[in-house]
């Protein structure tokens, strides 16, 4: 992972924009590139159409006043020992090599999720065992339904749930960033989607109730809070009651995992950002009969697996999402 | 005797080897009552009542297959997972969750009373199933 500075390499590597799968806006705007450039300008390349970036030059971003970096992981899935990668744990290895080499060090690392497969005998003390040697200040996870449905979520709670409320959701502050984290992994049963719940939107009406609108939020959670693919559950199903809370707020970067591959979508002052998962990819909405694991030969399935770098600078507009893959 | 909910085989040849056998015992013990039965008229409603009453739904690229089964009371249904990943088979009435299932693994409840029993896959809520029992 050499950081290029090479702001000709603006392109995606490999992927075209997606589609906006709702219909939405369609991912490689104008204003996206505008925002691009913004970012360039600021010595961070943000890429909006999903592709890998590899552009960066970035040297003095991390270290600028009231600016840090923090990193998402995902679906890591350890327990899981098919095809197209039978050895999550390494790729996991891979993935904090990675974190560990970014320099300077991120503030915060962010697990969204399916730490481990169906809550297999053992996956939870790997990732824990793993993740204990992050280089970064603090670790913060939410469950994914492969988390909890067995028990649901004492486990989780138990091991990754102090200083949580409720099912496992919390906030905080980080230098004048407020981070929440949403379990919508529980409340599923009626309709097959994620769900939230009454309790804990209250809860995050109130929480953000004091803050002012030009506070910058940055919700984490597993299962996307847009409707990516109902069809395949891949949305949550009372996530409008939850963002019209953070309807005035000026900037709001939502970030989830669950569908093991990147996709991003700009709503009003909302950026929506789906991650890769450290362990296998999944078919993009649709193009399968289910969202199983996707079969891509040995040597391929690392450039679609990845970990997530999310720059903060102070006063410079939307977080810079920068994802990297580890092939 | 089966207990009403259990689960055999996580997995496996030998779990697959097992329910053949499983089943297979069952085919003879049907033949054998359907003998009994077609001996003597009057005991043929005896007979159908000795008969262990199975169904099977086949879980099959993130669906359950049939979606809705009918099933008379007493009938014991079993879900066979086919597919490469895990599933888990919850009732949305709380009454059951399976284990997780890997490929070939399989959960089984007996339904006594008539209702309609809805369930999904507890790790992939989409997939959602109906046992309508008689």
């Amino acid at each position: 992972m050499e950081p290029q500075d090479d702001t000709a390499s603006l392109a995606p590597r490999s992927e075209a924009p997606p589609p906006a799968p709702d219909g939405g806006l369609p991912l490689a705007t104008r204003r996206g590139f505008l925002q691009c450039m913004a970012w360039a300008g600021t010595g961070v390349v943000w890429t909006i159409a999903g592709g890998v970036l590899s552009s960066r030059s970035l040297a003095a971003t991390g270290g600028a006043p009231g600016g840090f970096s923090f990193v998402q992981i995902s679906d890591t899935h350890i327990g899981f020992d098919k095809e197209p990668n039978p050895d999550p744990v390494a790729t996991l290895h891979e993935a904090l090599a990675r974190v560990n080499a970014l320099d300077p060090a991120p503030a915060l690392l962010i697990h969204t999720g399916d730490l481990t497969h169906a809550q297999k005998a053992g996956a939870f003390d790997t990732v824990a065992e793993i993740l204990r040697q992050a280089r970064v200040g603090e670790r913060f996870f939410v469950p994914g339904e492969h988390d909890v449905f067995a028990d649901g979520g004492k486990e989780f709670l138990a091991r990754f749930g102090a200083g949580t409320q409720g099912d496992g959701w919390r906030s905080f502050d980080w230098n004048g960033v407020h981070f929440v984290g949403l379990v919508n992994v529980l409340g599923f049963k009626t309709d097959g989607l994620g769900g939230l719940g009454a309790e804990q939107i209250e809860w995050l009406a109130k929480d953000v109730a004091p803050l002012s609108a030009s506070t910058p939020i940055v919700v984490y959670t597993h299962i996307p809070l847009w409707p990516v693919y109902a069809e395949w559950g891949w949305t949550t199903s009372d996530a409008p009651q939850a963002l019209a809370a953070l309807k005035r707020f000026g900037s709001v970067t939502v970030l989830n995992g669950h569908i093991h591959q990147v996709l991003q979508k700009v709503e009003g002052n909302v950026r929506f950002h789906t991650a890769r998962s450290t362990a296998f990819p999944q078919p993009a909405p649709g193009t399968a009969p289910g969202p199983g694991p996707l079969k891509v030969p040995a040597d391929q399935v690392r450039a679609l697996l990845g970990v997530r770098e999310v720059r903060y600078v102070q006063g410079a507009g939307p977080l810079a999402v920068i994802d990297e893959t580890l092939g | 005797m089966e207990s009403p909910i259990g689960c055999d085989g996580r997995g496996g040849a030998r779990g697959v080897a097992a329910a053949s056998r499983r089943w297979l015992r069952l085919a003879l013990v049907s033949a054998a009552v359907a003998l009994l039965a077609s001996a003597g008229g009057g005991r043929r409603s005896v007979a159908a009542a000795l008969v262990p009453r199975m169904a099977e739904v086949r879980i099959e690229e993130f669906r359950f297959a049939p979606a809705t089964l009918e099933v008379q009371a007493g009938t014991t249904v079993r879900w066979v997972n086919h597919d490469e990943e895990i599933h888990a088979v919850a009732f949305v009435d709380g009454e059951a969750v399976s284990p997780a299932l890997d490929t070939d693994a399989a959960f089984s409840r007996r339904f006594d009373t008539p209702g309609t029993y809805a369930y999904r896959c507890a790790i992939h809520p989409h997939m959602a199933g109906t046992i309508v029992v008689r």
